[in-house]
């Protein structure tokens, strides 16, 4: 028999799983499980869109594209990214359209990490920083943003982490778990930082139309100085609400994205023909479905925000992505303790801070993506749970 | 406030409390409240139903979409014969079209021929009418923006990306 832990790559066995899987496997056995606990829209994709998926497929349009993406998506693409962001991108070799944004991600870590290269990775945040910085021989360095500064990344907290050895800074913002976005002048002293000590930066921007609260989402790149030293990641899931269709993209230097675009062609070839299509739609004639989403989500985060804080869970006002983050300290329970316990209880189903990096200890990520009826339910049931302790 | 807003809101959730609606709009409960009683009073807000599939009840229900054809009165247009259609308790709506008909008039009954009965009597009969086109309902997929047909309904496939 083959001992297979001894053949496969070192690497990848010594990844840590995500811990929670335990706790989702009770979720699923239940009945009546009231979930907030997913990363993803609830708003189906724009049938206009989905429509040009549909009309793709009836022609017969089901072959490979260009590695890079179909240059007509790559202009839609430059033109968005002009027309919200104020980023001027060259769409013929300063894009690159990919499988969602973690493909872009992954790509972009393996181009620019040498093994023993340091990247930063703020937490808490999306789980796949550490796990794609670790393939790629890199050293993830945690930076832990704290909840009293809204959990943005300050200029002393990155500044305290650099060594001779830090290559990239990975910027995951507007965020996931914490719903943090960092402003103008929050980047701006950041990115006296990365000039400084010549970093480079991996900015995940995939809720950057999820905004709130005024000022809207700023661009890495649109710093001055930022563009050349920055990768620009960012895809139509959160946006358009397209999840399932895969597809995202990188924008930045050419000779970065042409390197990027030689791991891209080996090992995916192209981005899915019938969701470029749709994409395309998705970027010529969506402004308006994605004003309309975001002025849902604004009073869904209102009104589970005026909820916990309510019902005795403080939470500071998060001002993007869909998510908020509560501090559950008061309970005297860890985080699994808190999630476990709630499901159990009242079944309901939230995610433990602590997925999300040591730093979420203390903490739950509800998120909502979900109807007003579901969302008023929940919050019921939580504060029958917090009575009960 | 955003007034647009609010009404949106309440004609999707209309059992959410004052507060709740305050939080969600980012206003005051008692300028939500106000404005309320002021959409009320200026017949705005013309009341707050429960959204009832009756297929799904052992009740006796039919429904049916009627188009009239009428002449308009000299002076009163199609107010007059309007008004005295939906005087009516089985008429539960009324509306002025453009195009082929006049008038497009929803009415319940117990059973079919009840309200085939209730048009040759009472709405054929109207001085001014001169046709009625009865169609009946046979189910409701869809009504006032819920999806009611249980295969068509919302089942959420979300899972969690997190779990391996």
């Amino acid at each position: 028999m083959i001992d297979y832990n001894s053949i496969v790559n070192n690497t990848v066995r010594a990844i840590k799983p995500s811990g929670i899987r335990k706790f989702f496997d009770i979720a699923n056995e239940m009945e009546d499980v009231i979930s907030l606990s997913v990363g993803e829209p609830d708003f189906h994709t724009p049938w206009h869109i989905r429509e040009e998926g549909i009309f793709a497929l009836e022609k017969g349009r089901t072959r490979y594209t260009p590695n890079r993406g179909f240059l007509k998506l790559r202009e839609e693409i430059a033109s968005y990214l002009k027309r919200h962001f104020q980023v001027a991108y060259e769409p013929g070799q300063e894009i690159l359209v990919t499988v969602g944004g973690s493909e872009a991600i992954d790509l972009c870590v393996r181009v620019l990490i040498n093994p023993g290269d340091e990247v930063l990775i703020p937490e808490p945040s999306f789980v796949c920083y550490v796990p794609i910085t670790q393939m790629a021989g890199g050293v993830p360095v945690i930076i832990e943003t704290k909840p009293e500064n809204e959990f943005r990344l300050t200029e002393e907290e990155l500044e305290e982490k650099i060594t001779e050895k830090t290559k990239l800074l990975v910027l995951p913002y507007p965020n996931n778990p914490t719903g943090a976005v960092m402003g103008r002048k929050d980047l701006e002293a950041v990115a006296r930082v990365v000039e400084r000590h010549n970093l480079m930066v991996l900015s995940d921007e995939i809720y950057s139309t999820l905004t709130y609260g005024g000022e809207p989402h700023v661009s890495f790149s649109s710093l001055p100085g930022m563009k050349e030293r920055t990768v620009l990641v960012n895809g139509f899931s959160k946006s358009h609400s397209m999840t399932g269709w895969r597809l995202g993209y990188a924008a930045g230097p050419k000779e970065l994205i042409s390197l990027m675009t030689k791991l891209h062609q080996f090992a995916i070839m192209s981005a899915p023909t019938m969701s470029q299509y749709a994409a395309i739609e998705a970027m010529k004639n969506g402004d308006e479905d994605i004003a309309y989403m975001r002025t849902q989500y604004d009073m869904r985060r209102r009104l589970i925000l005026d909820g916990l804080n309510r019902i005795g869970l403080r939470c500071f006002e998060p001002k993007g992505a869909f998510y908020v983050f509560p501090s559950i300290r008061s309970t005297g329970l860890t985080s699994q303790e808190f999630c476990e316990k709630l499901i159990y209880s009242k079944h309901v189903a939230v995610v433990p801070g602590d997925a999300f990096g040591a730093s979420g200890e203390g903490f739950v990520r509800i998120s909502y993506c979900y109807s007003v009826g579901h969302i008023t339910e929940a919050l019921e049931r939580i504060e029958a749970f917090l009575k009960e302790l | 406030m955003a007034m647009e807003q609010l009404l949106e809101v309440l004609q999707k959730e209309a059992k959410l409390s004052t507060a709740q609606l305050a939080a969600m709009l980012g206003e005051k409960e008692e300028d939500v409240i106000k404005a309320i009683a002021r959409y009320e009073k200026a017949g705005i807000i013309k009341g707050y139903h429960t959204l009832i599939n009756w297929e799904n009840t052992d009740a006796h229900r039919a429904t049916a979409l009627i188009e009239l054809r009428v002449s308009p009165k000299k002076d009163t247009g199609f107010d007059e014969i309007a008004g005295r259609v939906m005087n009516f308790s089985e008429v539960e709506s009324v509306y002025l079209m453009s195009g082929g008909y006049d008038l497009a008039v929803t009415v319940t009954g117990k059973t079919m021929s009840d309200i085939a009965m209730f048009v040759a009597r009472r709405l054929a009969t109207i001085d001014g009418v001169l046709s009625t086109a009865t169609h009946f309902v046979l189910t409701k997929y869809k009504d006032g923006g819920v999806v009611f047909h249980s295969d068509y309904e919302e089942i959420d496939e979300r899972g969690s990306n997190l779990c391996d």
